[in-house]
């Protein structure tokens, strides 16, 4: 019992083209309403629904155009069920595949925007760590300069230079991470010359940087809480003359910096970990490296010494190359 | 008529600038001055000044701390940086505060205010001033103490126990003890509560030296410290002693 080419034709042109409009609106629905743990049973019901719903205008489709066919009437009779668990595979086919995009889509977008959101909080954390410790100096500067104007007005020019190339220096660091050690140093001394000043002949500092040392990257201004801390404790500590010393080395690629001060055997309990600046320097090294284990601070005789490891960020050598050129 | 006035600064610069203001003021003579605390103290014994002029962070021992030292403190007018905790203190209690780096102008207004109040009384009420410098964080890390001559800064963990002794508070080290003019509840204002806990009224105890506490007599109880001194424990101290041992 055959059908002829256009009952054929005709059936499955409106049964297919039904049929994808439904998945069409099945993707629709889950574009904007993906389904939750409950919502599974829902998307089943409604898989089920369109299912019977294209059984439906398709019979009343085909009706209008093949009343009479006998043969396709027959035809119906036998295939209706299979016709029904095919749509119905389809349908269900063509829900799991847009689930699982849809839901890969939306993870991605909430994956990127905890991404930012973090990223946000650690530069807003960074920039705070940095922040700290600045307008005792400055004011205290700023009062040394004020002194120096009446009776020796040409170091009051030059202190007014330092503290300005040494303000410029922390400015200009905010938006870059990572500077060579020469030019943190640089900083470094601008700053220590300047306390110098201030302290008069109290401060004395001694720095001993290897000359392979000096080219490694250090994340910029790292070093400044720590020799605020060295200079806080140095002087604020002991009574008498303070000698701070700084050295730097390259040990297997890795930057080491040690950054040393005296202090009172005595009364060192007290002051024990209270340093802000030490803590500052760590919490940046864990969000920079995760780990925790780059600072290390120690105690001889009368000297307190603080350790810090740089890993290197990738590709030193590239970076480096960039650099000098 | 002349008066007497330190400068007690540990930056020369700093010093400099107050002596270069005091020039339009010739009645106010410079005794001397003193590069920290120790040396203030010193030559405030020996000068006995009607006004000095005192930096708060200073080596070894603050600004604040000084002035605890001192039996019948001077007239101050502070000189600072930048002091966030000293600012509250400053508000109400001393002459005046000025702010580096200040100018001839506000120095001069410090002096007459200085000159005024000094007319209307002879010494300031010290105690207010330096209860609010308490809440300088450097009060409740260490205790400053005179012995003799020397001034001994303790650590607040070396401090066992703390015992009323009239208008002084017996302050046990593992050293040996000190007399401080000071009542316990200065010392429980400002020590860290969940460090020192006062288990009676006339005691206070370093949590970390407890080694047990025993029942003692009817409903009291008696704290046994490392050292093995035996601190009492009052029937209102004990409940305290349970929350800050999370009992």
């Amino acid at each position: 019992m055959g059908l002829d080419w256009f009952s054929a034709l005709t059936d499955s042109l409106v049964s297919n083209t039904l049929l994808i409009f439904v998945s069409l609106l099945l993707i629709t629905i889950l574009r904007f309403y993906l389904p939750r743990k409950q919502g599974f049973l829902n998307l089943f019901v409604w898989i089920i629904l369109l299912t019977g719903g294209w059984f439906f205008v398709n019979n009343l489709v085909m009706d209008f155009f093949l009343k009479e066919k006998t043969s396709y009437q027959s035809l119906m009779t036998n295939t209706w069920p299979l016709r029904i668990a095919i749509a119905f595979l389809i349908n269900g086919w063509v829900s799991l595949i847009g689930y699982a995009y849809y839901s890969w889509q939306e993870r991605t977008v909430t994956e990127q925007q905890k991404n930012d959101a973090e990223k946000l909080t650690k530069e807003a954390e960074l920039y705070k760590l940095r922040q700290q410790l600045q307008p005792h100096f400055l004011f205290n500067a700023l009062n040394s300069i004020n002194a120096l104007i009446g009776s020796r007005p040409a170091e009051a020019r030059n202190m007014v230079q330092q503290l300005s190339a040494f303000l410029r220096s922390t400015l200009k660091k905010e938006e870059q991470q990572w500077v060579m050690l020469e030019e943190e140093v640089h900083s470094l001394q601008l700053y220590l010359e300047i306390e110098k000043v201030r302290f008069g002949n109290r401060l004395t500092t001694h720095l001993e940087m290897d000359a392979d040392a000096l080219t490694l990257q250090i994340p910029a201004l790292l070093l400044q809480p720590l020799v605020e801390n060295a200079i806080k404790f140095g002087l604020y500590d002991t009574i008498g003359e303070t000698l701070i010393s700084l050295k730097a080395s390259n040990e297997k690629g890795e930057l080491l910096i040690t950054v040393e001060n005296p202090f009172d055997l005595e009364t060192a309990s007290a002051q024990k970990g209270t340093g802000f600046g030490l803590s500052s320097v760590q919490r940046r090294l864990f969000l920079l490296f995760g780990r925790n284990d780059l600072l290390q601070t120690e105690t001889k005789e009368n000297i307190f010494s603080t350790t810090v490891k740089v890993p290197q960020p990738y590709l030193p050598e590239v970076i480096k190359t960039l650099d000098n050129k | 008529m002349n008066y007497k006035v330190l400068i007690i600064d540990d930056e020369p610069l700093a010093r400099s600038i107050v002596k270069e203001c005091l020039q339009q003021h010739p009645q106010l003579l410079v005794m001397e001055e003193c590069t920290n605390g120790f040396e203030g103290v010193k030559a405030i014994q020996q000068h006995q000044p009607d006004l000095i002029f005192l930096d708060i962070q200073m080596p070894k021992i603050t600004g604040f701390e000084m002035l605890e030292l001192i039996e019948n403190p001077p007239h101050v007018i502070f000189t600072t940086a930048f002091d966030e905790y000293a600012m509250q203190a400053f508000e109400a209690n001393a002459i005046d505060y000025l702010l580096k780096p200040f100018s001839q102008q506000r120095f001069d207004k410090a002096i007459s205010k200085w000159m005024e109040l000094s007319k209307t009384q002879t010494t300031t009420s010290s105690e207010h001033l330096l209860k609010e410098a308490a809440k300088h964080p450097a009060q409740n890390e260490r205790v400053v103490v005179k012995t003799g001559t020397k001034i001994k800064i303790i650590p607040v963990n070396d401090i066992h126990y703390l015992e009323a002794a009239d208008d002084y508070v017996k302050i046990v080290t593992g050293e040996g003890s000190f007399l401080k003019k000071q009542t316990m509840s200065y010392f429980e204002e400002v020590l860290n509560a969940s460090m020192f806990v006062r288990t009676h009224r006339s005691y206070m105890v370093n949590m970390q030296q407890i080694t047990r506490i025993d029942p003692y007599e009817k409903e009291n109880h008696v704290a046994i410290l490392k050292s093995g001194a035996k601190i009492p424990v009052s029937r209102a101290g004990y409940p305290k002693l349970k929350i800050v041992l999370g009992l």
